[in-house]
């Protein structure tokens, strides 16, 4: 059996990058959020990266993400961009409050909100009023790995969003998140945060999109503090450059009757591993959590969510779909906890994939442990190609092969895709799904 | 407009047609029965061109055009249309999109122009209403969620717009109330003209009422073992197969 790897210098790498970053922070340094990223680049000397020995990386090898040293985006200067990267990479079809991130930094902002809403850099809340935040940062999720320990020391800004009670934002939220570089193999850790009051109410969209020649990881980690009766959805689009990485975990805590909606949209990116993880905790709460991945050329991608019930009464829905072409790879593993008191629970979880060439693949586990006695727990997984039926059926009424497959493609993702309710982004992620499959578009009339 | 010759075709390595011969003429329509598992299904699918059937002998020829080496798309384009015994929901995909996609296909193929949005909305509502449909149909995904009836009259709606040289309709009247069997009744007879052709496959002469067939041919294990005039239906519908597969056994073969 061969010993899983030290990376004895890729560790003295980013801890001599801390050093360099505190050199920076001067005077930053006795904060308590300063406090939090020193303890997790402890806690990252002591651990191993992840390996595929550890049943929850069983199917990622991530080794391509430990062949490069990459310089923390909090240890340089600011990223000059261009604005026509930003115009291009903007979903500006979507009226919207919005915020752009570049390389884990708030560059710019377009906000118009009603008073009872903080929106926007969590580094400027640092600055001004770190006790604002100070009891969601302190308690976000523990350094679990390398990646979020490393998203822990060496983040210093990302997107926080805390709205007051019975405040329902009409609009939509969209934070464009870009990273990359032409110089340096960057990496970027934005901590992003959102906190719904009481009965509140927000759809947020999340874009991550890459430019730049360099290869870049993303390691981004977003909280979620859904409180009584609050109503979050969170659009999570992901199309990171080709030869890059995105590694992030998502954490949402959720209390009575509140609802979180979680879309993740998975494209671009040579290795993506999300971690979608809720925790119910108060009764007739509900997490939905949508997906839809799209796998070309080397792609893998990775989906591992948890689902945490404590308490009685609350649902949990997950369908995630999955279309992998060329060589690309896919996971799903997808834990489901009951707890003993989690009685009535109502948890649903499905995956689907349809490989569009034989070299594709896909690992799929649903992983269940049920403690209480009356619940309804289902899950299901179907991997399969796309049904020749419906192709000949297709065909013959005149229809080209090309076309009949983007109809048949188009059919797989619609369940996910209706899902969405903002109407403009549907259409948007309509045309993505045929951009990135470079496939002929199918438009609806 | 269609010569079959010696048509035989596998399914999964099983010979399923073995031997079939027939000739439709213009504006001529055939009926075809036989037992369940004859192969009627089959046949329909090989002439439309189902990739999942391969053919291992004969020939196929659309006004002279071989068939056989075609596509599905090219066949559609060519004037072939199987309605569907069993048709295909496509979620996700409008009635609207997918019937003018088709359509424009076609029309391309004939050398016209694609059809513009306001001539295509008059065209399928005015065969809509025909068929008795809502017209709320039309932006609902393809055969999604409808009822059995529905689905059987979407594919009459189908052949209505896109207007085919031959048909084939396969149980088209299976799962349709007396109402709706009329419609769709009506729908074919509308259809036809002295120009086109119908083969339609079924198991109940109720249909050859409403359809007058000018031959009726009966299958049997990938064969054509009977053909005759629309009261072969009725003889059919008195005695049964039996007769007939008693005597195509004792012809031996
Ligand atoms: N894709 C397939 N794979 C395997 N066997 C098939 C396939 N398609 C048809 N068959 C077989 O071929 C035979 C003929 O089937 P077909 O559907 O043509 O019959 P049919 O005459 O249309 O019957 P019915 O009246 O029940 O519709 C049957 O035994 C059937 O099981
Ligand atoms: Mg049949």
């Amino acid at each position: 059996m061969n010993k899983i790897p030290e990376n004895t210098e890729l560790k003295k790498w980013y801890s001599d990058q801390f050093d360099s970053f505190e050199n920076k922070l001067n005077g930053g340094a006795d904060t308590y959020f300063h406090q939090i990223r020193k303890k997790a680049i402890s806690r990252f000397g002591e651990i191993d990266f992840p390996h595929q020995k550890n049943e929850d990386w069983k199917y990622t090898n991530i080794s391509p993400v430990l062949k490069y040293n990459f310089k923390p985006a909090s240890v340089l200067s600011e990223t000059k961009i261009e604005d026509s990267l930003i115009e291009n990479a903007f979903i500006s079809e979507v009226e919207c409050c919005s915020f752009v991130f570049v390389n884990g930094r708030l560059h710019s902002s377009k906000t118009n909100f009603p008073e009872g809403v903080t929106a926007g850099s969590l580094s400027e809340i640092m600055k001004k009023n770190p006790e604002l935040v100070k009891q969601h940062i302190a308690s976000l999720s523990e350094n679990d790995n390398s990646f979020s320990a490393l998203n822990a020391a060496f983040s210093e800004d990302g997107f926080v969003l805390l709205i007051d009670k019975n405040i329902q934002l009409e609009k939509p939220i969209q934070v464009l998140f870009l990273t990359g570089s032409d110089t340096e193999n960057l990496l970027a850790a934005p901590r992003n945060l959102i906190v719904a009051g009481k009965n509140s109410s927000a759809e947020i969209i999340f874009n991550y999109r890459g430019f730049g020649s360099k290869v870049y990881l993303n390691s981004s980690v977003t909280e979620v503090f859904a409180d009584d009766a609050s109503n979050i959805t969170l659009y999570n689009l992901q199309e990171e450059n080709d030869d890059s990485f995105h590694i992030e975990k998502l954490q949402a805590h959720q209390t009575a009757s509140s609802n979180f909606t979680h879309f993740s949209f998975t494209l671009g990116g040579k290795i993506i591993r999300n971690d979608i993880n809720t925790k119910l905790s108060g009764e007739n709460s509900a997490s939905h959590l949508w997906g839809l991945y799209l796998g070309k050329n080397e792609q893998l991608i990775d989906h591992h969510t948890f689902i945490d019930h404590s308490v009685p009464h609350c649902e949990s829905n997950e369908l995630f779909k999955g279309i992998l072409d060329d060589n690309s790879r896919g996971v799903f593993n997808g834990k489901i906890l009951v707890q003993k008191d989690a009685q009535k629970t109502n948890a649903f979880q499905s995956n689907k994939a349809v490989l569009l060439n034989k070299n594709a693949k896909i690992d799929t586990k649903p992983q269940l442990e049920i403690y209480a006695d009356d619940v309804k727990c289902t899950h299901g997984a179907a991997i399969g190609r796309l049904d020749d039926t419906a192709y000949f059926y297709i065909r013959s009424r005149g229809i080209p092969a090309d076309v009949a497959k983007s109809m048949q493609i188009r059919a797989f993702a619609t369940d996910v895709v209706e899902k969405i309710e903002i109407d403009e982004l549907k259409e948007i992620i309509n045309h993505k799904i045929f951009e990135h499959l470079r496939r002929v578009e199918v438009v609806n009339e | 407009m269609i010569t079959i010759k010696n048509l035989h075709a596998n399914v999964a390595g099983n010979g399923i047609l073995r031997g079939i011969d027939l000739e439709v003429k213009k504006g001529e329509v055939h009926a075809i029965m036989g037992p369940n598992g004859s192969g009627k299904s089959t046949l329909a699918n090989v002439l439309a061109g189902h990739e999942a059937y391969e053919v291992t002998g004969g020939e196929v020829l659309l006004e002279g055009k071989d068939l056989l080496d075609m596509a599905p798309e090219d066949r559609a384009r060519e004037g072939v249309f199987l309605a569907f015994q069993y048709p295909v929901e496509i979620p996700g995909i409008s009635n609207a999109t997918f019937l003018k996609t088709a359509l424009n296909e076609i029309r391309k193929c004939r050398g016209e122009e694609e059809i513009s949005a306001k001539e295509f909305l008059q065209l399928v509502r005015k065969e809509m209403d025909k068929l008795g449909m809502d017209e709320k149909m039309l932006s609902r995904s393809v055969n999604a969620g409808f009822s059995g009836g529905e689905k059987k009259r979407n594919e009459i709606l189908q052949l209505a717009v896109l207007n085919p040289k031959l048909a084939l309709l396969d149980e088209t009247d299976s799962g349709l109330d007396i109402d709706a069997l009329k419609i769709v009744s009506e729908g074919v007879n509308n259809f036809k003209n002295k120009d086109n052709a119908v083969i339609l496959v079924t198991h109940y002469q109720r249909l050859l009422n409403y359809i007058v067939p000018d031959f009726v041919h009966v299958l049997y294990k990938g064969r054509i073992i009977k053909s005759g005039g629309k009261e072969l239906a009725l003889e059919l519908e008195e005695k049964g197969y039996d007769w007939l597969i008693k005597e195509d056994e004792a012809v031996g073969v």
